[in-house]
């Protein structure tokens, strides 16, 4: 066991799996002798050589094409985009290209790739840099989408994802880089498509993404030590596959259900678990379904703009509070 | 504008602006890379004719690429006509006059290279041997065709074939090409992947990314600009700041720039396989320009009345299918053979044809089969 920061769990989860498997190859912008800029992929080119872990020019369509493309041929890239708003300059891969290829050609094309990228709020970096997408990627058939919220999952996950055979968009938070947590030693991989209780509680259920994961950890233990309400907080982890099992299992045993999203509320993760949780299990229910999220709003860039816009502690305790 | 009248010499390299250092690139490719035997330079390919049977080319070859353009023409009428009788449905691009690119860059691959087309891609799949029923099927949607119906006409794919796909976003295969090749270089294959694509591709910016990146990291990727004079409904030199569309934008990647006549499948040929090798001996990517035209609209749904009066006549004196039937009796090829081959090609497309008439249209079931590795669909548990 050691104690391992989330930007340098990105680095031994890609480390573990170059040193697995050498199809496995690295690229992206910045990535390789620079050690990426965010510092999460440093020693990498020094391990692994600048023939796997090759640094691109600027160019996010001819890194995600050039993936896709190694990809169907027989290598497992990762590839990297610096930040998932340039996901929208490169948007043809992630929606037409990589998702559909195995559809249309009835079965002959395969696209095993891993898009990894620093995703979500909380750098001051204003509404371009900042967003929350993972909703782009989870509307899309074909596309498997995971986000995880701690150095061990970021291990565990990255893992399953590159071993995975179906394209796999692999959601950082940037603001968790610096956050650290307990890894066990050795090889970790953990299963798509699982979200994980990491709170138990019979009260209420709070699913929560990503950065949203401690925040709705804070939330339940004050709810609990000020309101006596006992939240369980589920991290989803895995938007598609979608862990519906695990949801719908804590609403039976808690009767309430409240999601903590980043992304800007309309079409957020969480409609959809909601619209889910109405159609199978509505009469678990004691009360409307609740939705925390950010406003429907372009990021603002100033630091207490951006903190109020955020759902944090307070607002999540705020809002079970009067739900309750 | 171009006209025919540029290309009556078998001239490859015609470039003006960039005239004497394409004269420098034509010589390069003709001599200087160790493939002086196979590689004729355009004075000695007018002479060609006269050297008989055994020149670079060679008489098997020769039929072979006269049969794979008699075969694409009839197959694509035949696609129209089907249109016309309501059982193509949606829409089609066909390539009618474009025939020679296809067929000279696929006479020139070896098994296992890999091409990526686009939604204009009938005559690429057809050129890399695929059966004609198994494309006509996929446009009427049947269980026969190559996808069962899945894809449709502008994504026709069989990998069996090194048909890597069709792709109809302008632009996005030729980064895909890219990870192909790069996948080459890294497992130190000897294949090479070649990406066709259209004159108005050249201003989309997967085209300037996909050229920049195959540069810079010299990968084993051919890309083909099959230049037919317009974009779609509009005319290239007008959303051109250049002469050529690709041509005239290689130097700007360090990439010489080769033009090349594509209604004459032996130039397109002989580019080919001066690509290929260069390719596979590490040399990096090449960049093609085929001077060519499409004799029907840019789409099924496109009557084309955009052309100048005369322009499709006058091409219609170049198409790629008279020259080369004129090429191989040049050659001493009997007319009897040639006669041959063409009725063994329209029996087949006839054959193929009722096939597809009598074929079932797919099952059900298959329209939640191969979203992902699993088989299946399933996005949740």
């Amino acid at each position: 066991m050691a104690e391992l920061t989330y930007r340098d769990a990105v680095a031994r989860g890609i480390a573990q799996e170059m040193a697995r498997d050498p199809d496995v190859v690295f690229l992206g912008e910045d990535i390789g002798a620079a050690g990426g800029v965010f510092k999460s992929t440093v020693g990498l080119f020094e391990q692994f050589g600048p023939l796997r872990v090759r640094d691109t020019p600027i160019s996010e369509q001819a890194i995600l094409g050039a993936a896709m493309g190694a990809a169907m041929t027989g290598l497992k890239p990762i590839a990297e985009i610096m930040f998932s708003d340039f996901f929208a300059v490169c948007f043809d891969y992630i929606a037409n290209e990589f998702p559909k290829s195995r559809y249309m050609s009835n079965g002959q094309l395969k696209c095993p790739l891993v898009v990894r990228t620093g995703n979500g709020a909380g750098s001051r970096f204003g509404a371009q840099h900042s967003q929350s997408v993972e909703n782009w990627a989870m509307m899309i058939p074909g596309l498997k989408v995971v986000a995880p919220s701690t150095p061990r999952d970021v291990i565990g996950l990255m893992a399953a994802a590159v071993r995975d055979p179906d394209p796999v968009i692999f959601f950082e938070h940037k603001s968790l880089y610096a956050m650290k947590g307990d890894v066990p030693d050795g090889e970790i991989v953990d299963t798509l498509g699982t979200a994980s209780i990491v709170r138990p509680g019979k009260d209420a259920t709070i699913l929560a993404l990503a950065l949203m994961v401690p925040r709705a950890l804070e939330a339940a233990d004050r709810l609990k030590a000020e309101h006596g309400i006992d939240c369980e907080v589920i991290d989803v982890r895995s938007l598609v596959p979608l862990d519906t099992q695990t949801i719908l299992g804590s609403v039976a045993k808690t009767h309430r259900l409240f999601t903590v999203e980043e992304n800007p509320r309309l079409c957020g993760w969480g409609a959809e678990i909601v619209s889910i949780v109405a159609d199978e299990a509505f009469y678990d229910l004691d009360g409307p379904p609740v939705r925390i999220t950010t406003p429907h709003l372009p990021l603002p860039a100033a630091d207490t703009l951006e903190d109020a816009v955020l759902p944090n502690a307070d607002r999540i305790v705020e809002r079970v509070r009067r739900a309750m | 504008m171009l006209t025919p009248a540029l290309f009556s010499a078998v001239v490859s390299f015609c470039c003006s602006r960039f005239a004497a250092r394409a004269k420098v690139a034509a010589n390069k490719h003709c001599t200087t890379r160790g493939n002086a035997g196979r590689m004729a330079n355009a004075e000695n390919r007018t002479s060609a004719a006269s050297a008989g049977l055994n020149d670079d080319i060679g008489e098997a070859t020769r039929l072979k690429m006269y049969r794979m353009q008699v075969e694409i023409r009839e197959a694509e009428q035949r696609a129209y006509d089907l249109f016309l009788q309501n059982l193509v449905k949606g829409t089609s691009h066909l390539s009618l006059g474009q025939e020679a690119v296809a067929t000279g860059f696929a006479a020139a691959m070896k098994p296992g290279d890999l091409s990526f087309c686009t939604y204009r891609g009938h005559a690429h799949t057809l050129a890399r041997g695929v059966p004609v029923e198994q494309v006509l099927g996929e446009l009427m949607g049947r269980d026969n065709g190559l996808m069962r119906g899945k894809g449709g006409s502008m994504h026709l794919t069989s990998a069996e074939h090194g048909v890597m796909g069709s792709y109809a976003i302008i632009g996005a295969h030729l980064p895909i090409a890219c990870g192909a090749a790069w996948r080459a270089q890294y497992k130190g294959h000897k294949d090479v992947t070649v990406c066709f694509f259209g004159d108005g591709t050249t201003n989309i910016g997967a085209f300037h990314e996909a050229l920049n990146f195959a540069a810079v990291w010299k990968l084993p990727v051919i890309f083909v600009c099959e230049n037919n004079l317009y974009m779609e409904y509009t005319p290239i030199g007008d959303v051109i700041p250049v002469e050529h569309p690709a041509a005239s934008r290689a130097s700007a990647y360090g990439l010489e720039p080769v033009i090349v006549d594509g209604q004459d499948a032996d130039a397109v040929y002989r580019a080919a396989f001066t690509a290929y090798e260069r390719a596979r001996a590490g040399g990096g990517p090449s960049l093609i320009e085929c001077k060519t035209y499409r004799y029907s609209g840019h789409s099924r749904a496109d009557p084309a009345k955009y052309r100048p009066p005369g322009e499709l006549e006058r091409w219609k004196e170049r198409c790629p299918i008279k020259i080369y039937r004129e090429r191989l009796k040049q050659f001493g090829i009997a007319e009897s053979v040639i006669a041959g081959i063409e009725a063994e090609v329209r029996k087949v497309v006839d054959d193929a044809t009722e096939a597809c008439k009598a074929a079932p249209t797919p099952p059900l079931d298959i329209i939640t089969t191969d979203v992902y590795a699993d088989g299946g669909w399933a996005w949740r548990n």
